[in-house]
């Protein structure tokens, strides 16, 4: 999903054998953990969901490409740069999440989890098809004044706009820290993640603790999603890619930790950016599902997950 | 409630066989479509809605039989007769091969479903990039209306096939749901750790239940193959397919025999006309949206599906009136 960055080097696939050249691999590195803040980003969004109500977001992913296509609209229509105009799209987003937790899923938190998973499928496919009605199947890209220039690191080159995503991807992460342990909203989020009985015993208005929780996580993906849009073209059909992608990364990291999330949001990312040097990006694809295989069956618990599945 | 049994069984033994003589081709076709995604569904009902392992990846079992009946007929000249037993028997494999994933390292839930959406789309990416079965274009069969091929000048014959494959299917799922098989995999549906405690192989029966389900939806394929004479891998491995399949098990009902049937009948009509109405205006997308609000608006108001929402209508007129 790193690929699609200007400098041409980086795409030049590997040549055949071993002499895969050290710069390549190094700056596939640098890439990577540049574009894992956003990817972090995008995953505690998920684990933060999940962490508190232990539902699967399923449109994830297709919350994130309308945060995109918002990022793309303000871009074209009002000449606003996503660099900005993420702000924009964490707030409309936030009320999307809040509004998706308040009328659908609240009525099913304690429901089997095969009428969860319906449930967010059908959000899933009412988002990805409502986006291909509005905005077609064709690929889009926002351009950003701040995406054109690069800077040299000796042999190696940092995309501003990469280091910039990254640069916002933390702060965004260390204000939505500063929400959960710092302020009462945040303890009573966590409070409710915790034992949500013993939140509601204690006086907790649980169940607006969780629609803040669904909009602040929707947030989290849309601020993402408005900080990758320059990097990464994107249709509709996106959604599912990025879905799967931060299944990969909360799974690894553990379902429901932050900490898993930050930590697997950079190795995904790093893997997949390495990937893309040595790998055609159809078989790309086919490495992150095959890793979603591999991790499903052997560390589903994850690395930092507090118990298994 | 016999008396009802009664009429339905006549309308599906008599009205259904007889109608294509009075239907017009358009009729024809659409009841094709509502047979056959009666059939996939149905496949589905066994391993999804009786055994409760939601698989969200039928898409991959339906494709290997398309591709593998197909490959077969235009490549060896094997007639789909038999090649829909060896794509089947194919599909099969892949379904041992994922349910033995699945169940042997215990994913449930969530986990269960991704790994049926990865092994799908898998597939998918493995077939557009494999450039002997026609890559990402799509692989094609030249129409030769020979019937040993299963091919058929007129569009009755696929009504015929359609029909007898739900009829099939239906009846094979209404005895095993009598037996001691259907009455295993409810109980590891409703409660796994019970039935276990209580003696059933669960591993087992799963198994069977895939197994079986995948094999059904291989033979699918190969009809799909011959009814539409080109693949391509984002239509029959994609995911919106599989989503097809479970949509009308989920609405008419999951875990009931006449369910699948049912949401057929209500979803494929749908599905057409939307397809038909919404692409003429250019609006591609349009009917999964609905597709969307539709799985909602089941959860949320009509969990057990539409099945034994009417039974239970029909009973209460039934007893009213007598």
């Amino acid at each position: 999903m790193a690929e699609g960055s200007r400098p041409a080097e980086v795409r030049v696939p590997a040549p055949q054998g071993l002499t895969i050249d050290a710069t390549l691999v190094a700056q596939g590195l640098l890439n990577g953990v540049l574009f894992g803040g956003v990817f972090s980003l995008m995953a505690v969004g998920l684990t933060l969901i999940f962490g508190v109500m232990r539902v699967v977001n399923f449109a994830h992913g297709d919350m994130m490409v309308w945060g995109m296509y918002l990022a793309w609209l303000m871009a074209t229509r009002a000449g606003l740069d996503p660099y900005l105009g993420f702000v924009v799209c964490a707030a409309a987003l936030f009320g999307l999440g809040f509004a998706v937790q308040r009328t659908l899923v609240q009525r099913i938190v304690d429901a089997p989890h095969e009428m969860q998973i319906l449930l967010m499928l059908g959000v899933a496919l009412v988002l990805e098809n409502t986006a291909l009605l509005v905005f077609g199947p064709e690929p889009q890209r926002v351009r950003s004044a701040l995406a054109q220039s690069t800077v040299w690191l000796g042999p190696l080159f940092v995309d501003v706009a990469r280091l910039i995503a990254f640069g916002v991807a933390a702060l965004l992460a260390a204000l939505l820290w500063l929400f959960l342990f710092r302020t009462d909203l945040g303890r009573s989020i966590r409070a409710a993640a915790d034992n949500a009985y013993g939140a509601l015993v204690i006086g907790t208005d649980v169940r607006r603790v969780y629609a803040v929780a669904f909009g602040v996580g929707a947030a989290c993906v849309g601020a993402a999603g408005a900080l990758v849009s320059p990097l990464l073209p994107f249709q509709p059909p996106t959604g599912l890619q990025l879905s799967v992608a931060s299944f990969n990364i909360v799974i690894i990291g553990g379902m429901g930790s932050l900490v898993g999330a930050f930590v697997g949001g950079v190795l995904v990312a790093v893997a997949e950016s390495l990937g893309a040097v040595f790998l055609r990006p159809s078989l790309k694809e086919l490495v992150s599902f095959s890793l979603l295989v591999l991790i499903l069956l052997f560390r589903p618990a994850g690395i930092f997950g507090r118990r298994a599945p | 409630m016999t008396r009802v049994a009664v009429v339905a069984a006549v309308i599906v033994l008599v009205a259904l066989p007889l109608a294509p003589s009075l239907f017009g081709s358009y009729a024809v076709t659409l009841f094709t479509l509502i047979f056959f995604y009666a059939f996939l569904g149905q496949a589905w009902n066994i391993v999804g809605g009786y055994a409760g392992q939601l698989s969200a990846g039928h898409a991959a079992f339906l494709g290997i039989g398309a591709y593998t009946a197909a490959v077969l007929s235009v490549e060896k000249g094997l007639t789909p007769w038999i090649g829909m037993f060896v794509g089947g028997a194919l599909a099969a494999l892949l379904g041992a091969l994922v349910g033995f994933l699945g169940f042997r390292f215990g994913l449930r839930g969530f986990y269960f479903v991704l790994l049926t959406v990865a092994f799908a789309e898998i597939c998918r990416i493995v077939a557009s990039n494999t450039e002997a079965i026609g890559g990402a274009v799509g692989y094609y069969i030249t129409f030769t209306g020979d019937p040993r091929q299963l091919q058929f000048q007129d569009a009755r014959a696929y009504y015929y096939l359609a029909l007898v494959l739900m009829l099939a299917v239906t009846a094979l799922v209404g005895v095993l749901e009598r037996g001691r098989f259907g009455v295993y995999l409810s109980a590891i549906r409703e409660d796994e750790s019970a039935s276990e405690a209580l003696g059933v192989d669960t591993f087992r029966y799963k198994m069977l239940a895939m197994v079986l389900s995948s094999f059904l939806t291989g033979i699918g394929g190969a009809f799909y193959a011959f009814y539409v004479f080109s693949l391509q891998p984002a239509s029959v491995f994609g995911i919106p397919l599989s989503v097809e399949i479970i949509i009308r098990a989920i609405v008419g009902g999951a875990g009931t025999v006449l369910g699948p049937i049912l949401g057929s009948f209500i979803l494929s009509p749908l599905a057409e006309l939307a397809r038909y109405y919404f692409a003429q205006s250019g609006w591609h997308g349009a009917h999964l949206v609905v597709y969307g609000l539709l799985l909602i608006a089941v959860v949320l108001f009509l969990p057990e599906g539409a099945y034994p929402r009417l039974a239970r209508l029909v009973r209460r007129r039934v007893a009213g009136a007598a």
